[in-house]
Order: structure tokens, then sequence, then C-alpha cells
């Protein structure tokens, strides 16, 4: 019970930064889905329920076009695959007593940056954890959508450019503790990084959305390297 | 004709639910294939990676900007300062380079 309490107050505070970054970027998300004829509750709604960004963003860009439902369904699907193995992985990071209550509840707030905290815990991972970030997170998204529709373009751009940076420093402090520690990390860092950065920016693959680009470099990379360098047991190295 | 915006956040909702719901409800046992296991592994690292480069130049007003807190991110990540500690640090570097150069 006491285990519950501390994980979900570790939750919560790791969750602090997420949120904060969240805000600043669901703000920006907000102002799209103003010009797309949102209202204030309506965009927080859509926020709360989706916790995505590239989704919210596409969802709202095809609600100004008037796209069929179908179209958004499928666009969804496509710009949220990412998640699919984010859950994979997780799946495996959940003890496997974790009954399915506890399941359902955490994957509603699987995005890159729970995700990313979520792996980082030492052993299994408590829903807690889960819960105590998301306590925060949701509302940050939701608030940030919101408040983007009521006031536009009022926060100064440097405070939001600054804040949406903060997400990134996160991933940073997620995967090089754990590259400097491990070769193979280290140099799948490396690697993913310098294919990422030929994918957007080489004629004809800068072609591919960036949600498609990380399906695939993450598909083709951790697959080599699982081949090349297999994990041996219940990592001692594993996140 | 008019798409009701309700139907459209529904829409939204469920699929992007659906994504996330299944591979955590329908795979529940620890995976024994080792390639799998190994590729579920390498999962976080390599995707992390992808979308923070070259994304973190992008988010920022400018480039040098972006590439300043990248720079000061890995840094301090590598000198093991916490994750509070390196997404605020980050935000500061933009913060100040945009505000005053």
């Amino acid at each position: 019970m006491s285990d519950n309490k501390k994980w979900y107050q570790k939750g919560l505070r790791d969750g602090i930064p997420i949120a904060l970054g969240y805000f600043a970027v669901s703000f920006t998300l907000g102002i799209i889905a103003k010009k797309a004829g949102l209202s204030p509750v309506q965009a927080g709604v859509a926020a709360a329920l989706t916790n995505a960004s590239a989704g919210g963003y596409a969802g709202f860009t095809l609600i100004a076009a008037n796209a069929g439902y179908w179209e958004m369904a499928l666009t969804q699907l496509i710009v949220n695959a990412r998640y699919l193995l984010m859950s994979c992985a997780l799946s495996q990071k959940l003890s496997p007593e974790t009954s399915i209550l506890h399941r359902m509840l955490v994957a509603f707030d699987v995005t890159d940056e729970i995700f990313g905290i979520s792996v980082s815990v030492p052993g299994s991972l408590n829903p807690f954890y889960n819960y105590g970030a998301m306590t925060v997170a949701i509302p940050g998204w939701a608030l940030g959508a919101f408040f983007g529709v009521v006031t536009g373009n009022l926060l100064p751009a440097p405070l939001v450019s600054a804040l949406s940076v903060g997400l990134y420093g996160m991933f940073l402090a997620i995967i090089i503790p754990p590259a400097r520690k491990n070769r193979v990390i280290a140099g799948l860092v490396v690697l993913s990084m310098v294919l990422s950065f030929l994918f957007a920016k080489l004629p004809v693959l800068c072609g591919i959305s960036s949600g498609m680009r990380v399906i695939i470099l993450t598909v083709v990379i951790s697959l080599g390297a699982a081949i090349l360098f297999p994990v041996k047991e219940e990592g001692d190295d594993a996140a | 004709m008019r798409h009701s915006v309700f139907l459209y956040i529904l829409v939204m909702a469920v699929v992007t639910y659906l994504i996330r719901v299944l591979p955590l409800t329908l795979i529940r046992k620890k995976i024994t294939n080792k390639t799998l296991r190994s590729f579920l592994h390498y999962v976080p690292y390599v995707t992390l990676a992808v979308m923070t480069f070259p994304a973190i130049l992008e988010a920022t007003n400018s480039i040098w900007s972006g590439l300043a807190a990248l720079v000061a991110g890995v840094l301090l990540a590598y000198f093991g300062v916490s994750l509070f500690g390196v997404a605020v640090c980050s935000c500061l570097v933009v913060l100040l380079l945009e505000l005053f150069l």
C-alpha cells in the first residue's frame, strides 16, 4: 500500500516537468484548434481524451478541412502508430501479475514522455507511478489546449520556445545515462540521431511524415540491434 | 455536409486509445523470444533519440538556441543531473539565449 503511495508521489514529481512542457506544446495546439473552429471546451476535451501531440495536430487540421470520419480514423492510426510500439515495450515493463484494469488505465496516457519516464524506472513498472504522472500531465495538456483557444497568440514567443524544448531535455536525461554505461546503446543513440537527421533533410526521404519516420527508424534500427546484439537475461543494463 | 465536432473527437479518442490499450492488455506474459525481447529493449532508446533529433533544432525560434539546448542537455544528463534538472536547464538556456542574443 505505502509502496503504491511512494510510486504515485514519484510519478507526480517526474510528471511536473512533463506537465509544464505539455502546457506549452498544447497551447500551440489550441491555436490550431481555434482555427479549426473548436470552442475552448471542445479543444480541452479532445486533448484530455487523446493526449497526443501529432494526433491532435492532424485531427484539428482534418476538422478544419471537414474531412470524413474514416479519413480521421486512418490518419489517427498512422500518426499515432508509434504508441503501438511503446505499448508493446511497456507490456514487458509491467509485472505479468498486473491486472487488466491497471493495464487499461496505464494505456490511457502512453505518450512519448510518459513512456520515456516509465521505461527509466528500475525494475518492474508500478502502475501508480503512471497515475502520479498522469495526474499532472493530463490537466497540463488539456488546459494548454483550452487556453490556447481562449487567448490565441498571447504567450510571448521566447517563452513558448523555451518551454517546448523542455520535453527534449527530458528525453536526453532518459537516454544519455544508459548510453554512458553501455556502448551498444550509445552507438544506437548516435546512429538513430544521424539517420533521423538524414531522413528529415534528404530529398525524397524528407517527404515521409515525422510520425512515419519515427516508426520506420525505430523498427529498423531496433531490429538490427536485436539481431546483432541480443540482450542476455533480464538486463542489469536494462532501462 | 458539415461533420459533427463531437463525432470527430470521439473517433480521435477511440482510435488513439485502441492503439495504446491493445498491446498492454493482450501481451500479458513476459516475451521469451530472445530477438523480440531484445528488440523491445532497444525500442525506447531508439525512439527517443529519433524524436529528439533533429526536432529539437526546430522546436525553438532559432536553430542555435535549439542546438545549445541539445548540447547542454547531453552534458548535464551525462554528468547525472536529474530528469527535472535537465529539462529546466535546457529551457533556461533557450530563454536566456533568445532574450539576450
